[in-house]
């Protein structure tokens, strides 16, 4: 049998049974729709949770960027799991004993103003699109190879696939699929890299082995990793060469933008109690915590695959020729994602950092590197690396699906719930008819499925840049917002609608400004590789939009008077466990 | 529901208990895995050194620990200041 039917077999069966599952809890009620009642194990909550978070962006993307960046990189591994440690002591508990639906309607209630729910809309609109972006950067990845399409018909594939199930299935629906997506993604990701571990290293704990010995040279793995790559003329792959300023920064911006984005938050609406929802944050991080530790050995063993491939007698040596390259290299040479040009005519596939000073490599008549590699392709490629069987490369390819259209589904679900819940049934039409609700929340997911798909063409980076700009706006205005919301009795409508306001516009302008204007390609002032501001990029931007927030916050708050007694008395009654009662919709 | 004074009670060793935390939380990411990587290089590791170690595994080893204990540790707060659900 060949790959692609192979890949064909294994994807559809996955995708039959999510969408069995989805038509068997189809939701009925508006309840079931946004929260699944209240009947989910904080033990279940927390798989789907982490299918929910896992996007495109973990699975396919993560290990590519570290590949490409080594320690730089851990940023993405502190801030994508640190955040949770935040939801569970800051947001969760009290969030739920808040007992809503929604974040506005939290925002809204808190700050006792309709303007505060409609700005913490827009907030959440804002960082859910961007995020949906990156998915459907990495669900165009993922179809362009494994359907052998391209990555544009990939797109428009995949977005067909997740408007069936989030608007057929609403959250109940979603949270058994997610947990069903969960148990696919992390096999998939874990089987190759138990594979790839051994074959370099004999540990068949891919964690472990990151710190082993490398059995073909001898020498610890890293060490390896260090040399190769240095000769090539990169920089150490254990090496520090981001500025402290911007990784500090950047690792703040996705942990705060973790305990910020609403499609994670309100996962902890679902829980039966107060203590369910700490617990759950607990659970939801055992479950990620399972791929973001086999991710930077995946990383690592990946780079170092991919040169011990160019460069089969060690760097020192020839590489090999463009003739005689593998059949992993065609394969993704279709995609466009991976392009060999020989520059200096000699046929053979010069593979270095063309940037390097040393002299070496011009002396050696290399005129330039003569390969391109997407590093959205490294996750999904690397199975074909190490010549693992056909089905463990069609497993991995299901599994990139999964994390993608799960996350996408969740993310429109709180799309489309802020706008028919809070905008339309909160502000426009209170009346509506609860089979109203459910239809605006439905046309509006189909809306944003196709914006999403429509700038999804053009993405504003790899799938896991994109979503982490998404992290800097939810880090930069809806975080503060509740943080304040909770903790402070003295922060008034003004100072949180000031706040959110001038967090959000900041940040935005900063990375339009590195990005292009609505991600518009040649529309930016600057660049990320020379900043605005220091060496702020415009990724790590979100932790100063989140400073900003919170100083203007405080200090209109004092300028202007507490808030009322009853909604002091509020925050009083979130704090203590006691007297949560089933959500309700008002 | 409890009395006004019990309930502060409960907020105030709440908030110590994340201030605590918190610190952890910082110091296992923020601190070992960047800025006091330097500082520490001299610690070897499977071929490199205890900041890399904890910026890419320790650090989420350390999380995992902290939420849990947290979960475990508000549990007892809630029952001993008559909160709990």
């Amino acid at each position: 049998m060949d790959q692609f039917t192979l890949n064909l077999i294994v994807v559809g069966a996955t995708f039959a049974l999510y969408f069995g599952i989805a038509i068997w809890a189809r939701a009925g009620s508006t309840a079931e729709f946004y929260a699944a009642g209240r009947g989910v194990h904080p033990v279940l909550n927390g798989m789907a949770t982490g299918a929910d978070w896992m996007s495109a962006a973990s699975f396919i993307s993560m290990a590519g960027i570290i590949a490409a960046g080594g320690y730089d990189t851990s940023a993405y591994l502190m801030g994508w799991t640190g955040g949770y440690v935040l939801l569970a002591m800051l947001l969760a508990p009290y969030l739920r004993k808040f007992g809503k639906f929604t974040v506005p309607e939290f925002i809204g209630d808190r700050f006792y103003s309709p303007t505060a729910r409609l700005v913490a809309v827009v907030c959440l609109i804002t960082a859910s699109v961007t995020y949906v972006i990156g998915q459907m950067t990495g669900v165009g990845v993922a179809f362009s190879r494994f359907l052998e399409v391209k990555a544009s018909t990939g797109l428009y594939i995949g977005a067909t696939v997740v408007f069936f199930y989030a608007v057929l299935g609403g959250m109940k629906g979603i949270t058994y699929t997610q947990v069903a997506q969960y148990v696919v993604l992390i096999l998939a990701y874990t089987i190759p890299a138990v594979f790839i571990s051994l074959q370099l290293t004999g540990n068949p704990v891919p964690p472990l082995g990151l710190f082993s010995e490398h059995t073909a040279s001898g020498m610890p793995l890293l060490a390896k990793l260090d040399a190769v790559v240095t000769d090539l003329g990169f920089s150490r792959y254990t090496g520090h060469t981001d500025t402290t300023l911007n990784m500090f920064l950047f690792t703040m911006s996705l942990m705060i933008g973790t305990a910020g984005l609403p499609h994670v938050i309100v996962r902890f609406f679902t829980v039966p109690k107060v203590a369910d929802a700490r617990s759950s944050a607990g659970w939801a991080l055992v479950f990620i915590a399972l791929l973001y530790l086999v991710a930077p050995a995946v990383g690592a063993m990946a780079r170092l695959n991919l040169i011990s491939n160019i460069y089969p007698n060690g760097t020192a040596e020839a590489p090999i020729a463009y003739e005689s390259r593998p059949d992993w290299m065609k394969n993704w040479e279709t995609t466009g994602l991976l392009k060999f040009e020989d520059k200096n005519g000699d046929g053979l596939i010069q593979y270095y950092n063309d940037k390097s000073t040393d002299e070496k490599f011009a002396t050696a008549g290399w005129a330039g590197s003569e390969l391109t590699v997407n590093n959205d392709i490294m996750v999904l490629a690397n199975p074909e690396i190490a010549r693992l069987p056909g089905w463990v490369v069609a497993l991995v390819a299901a599994g990139g699906l999964a994390a993608a259209l799960s996350t996408a589904a969740g993310l429109l679900l709180a799309i489309s719930s802020a706008i028919s819940h809070d905008l339309i049934k909160g502000q426009l039409n209170p009346n509506i008819s609860e089979k109203g609700e459910l239809l605006a929340a439905r046309i509006s997911m189909a809306v944003a499925i196709a914006v999403a798909t429509y700038l999804g063409l053009n993405p504003p980076g790899f799938a896991a840049q994109t979503v982490a700009l998404a992290f800097g706006l939810a880090a930069a205005s809806i975080f503060p917002a509740l943080m304040m919301g909770i903790f402070s009795k003295r922060i008034n409508n003004k100072g949180a609608v000031a706040g959110m306001v001038t967090g959000l516009l900041v940040t935005v302008v900063y990375i339009f400004l590195h990005k292009g204007w609505f991600f518009l390609p040649d529309t930016n002032s600057f660049s990320d590789t020379d900043p605005l501001l220091l060496s702020i990029k415009s990724t790590s931007f979100g932790a100063v939009g989140a400073l900003i927030n919170f100083a203007v916050a405080y200090v209109v708050s004092n300028a202007t008077e507490e808030p009322p007694l009853e909604v002091q008395e509020l925050v009083e009654s979130i704090r203590v466990p006691r007297g949560a009662g089933v959500a309700t919709g008002h | 529901m409890a009395d006004k004074s019990s309930s502060n009670a409960y907020w105030k060793a709440n908030i110590r208990m994340i201030q605590l935390f918190l610190v952890i939380w910082f110091v296992a990411s923020f601190g070992l895995g960047i800025l006091l990587r330097p500082m520490l290089s001299g610690i070897g590791v499977g071929g490199t050194d205890l900041g890399f170690w904890f910026a890419q595994q320790g650090s989420i080893l350390v999380f995992l620990v902290l939420i849990f204990v947290y979960a475990w540790r508000m549990n007892k707060l809630d029952i001993e200041h008559g909160v709990e659900e």
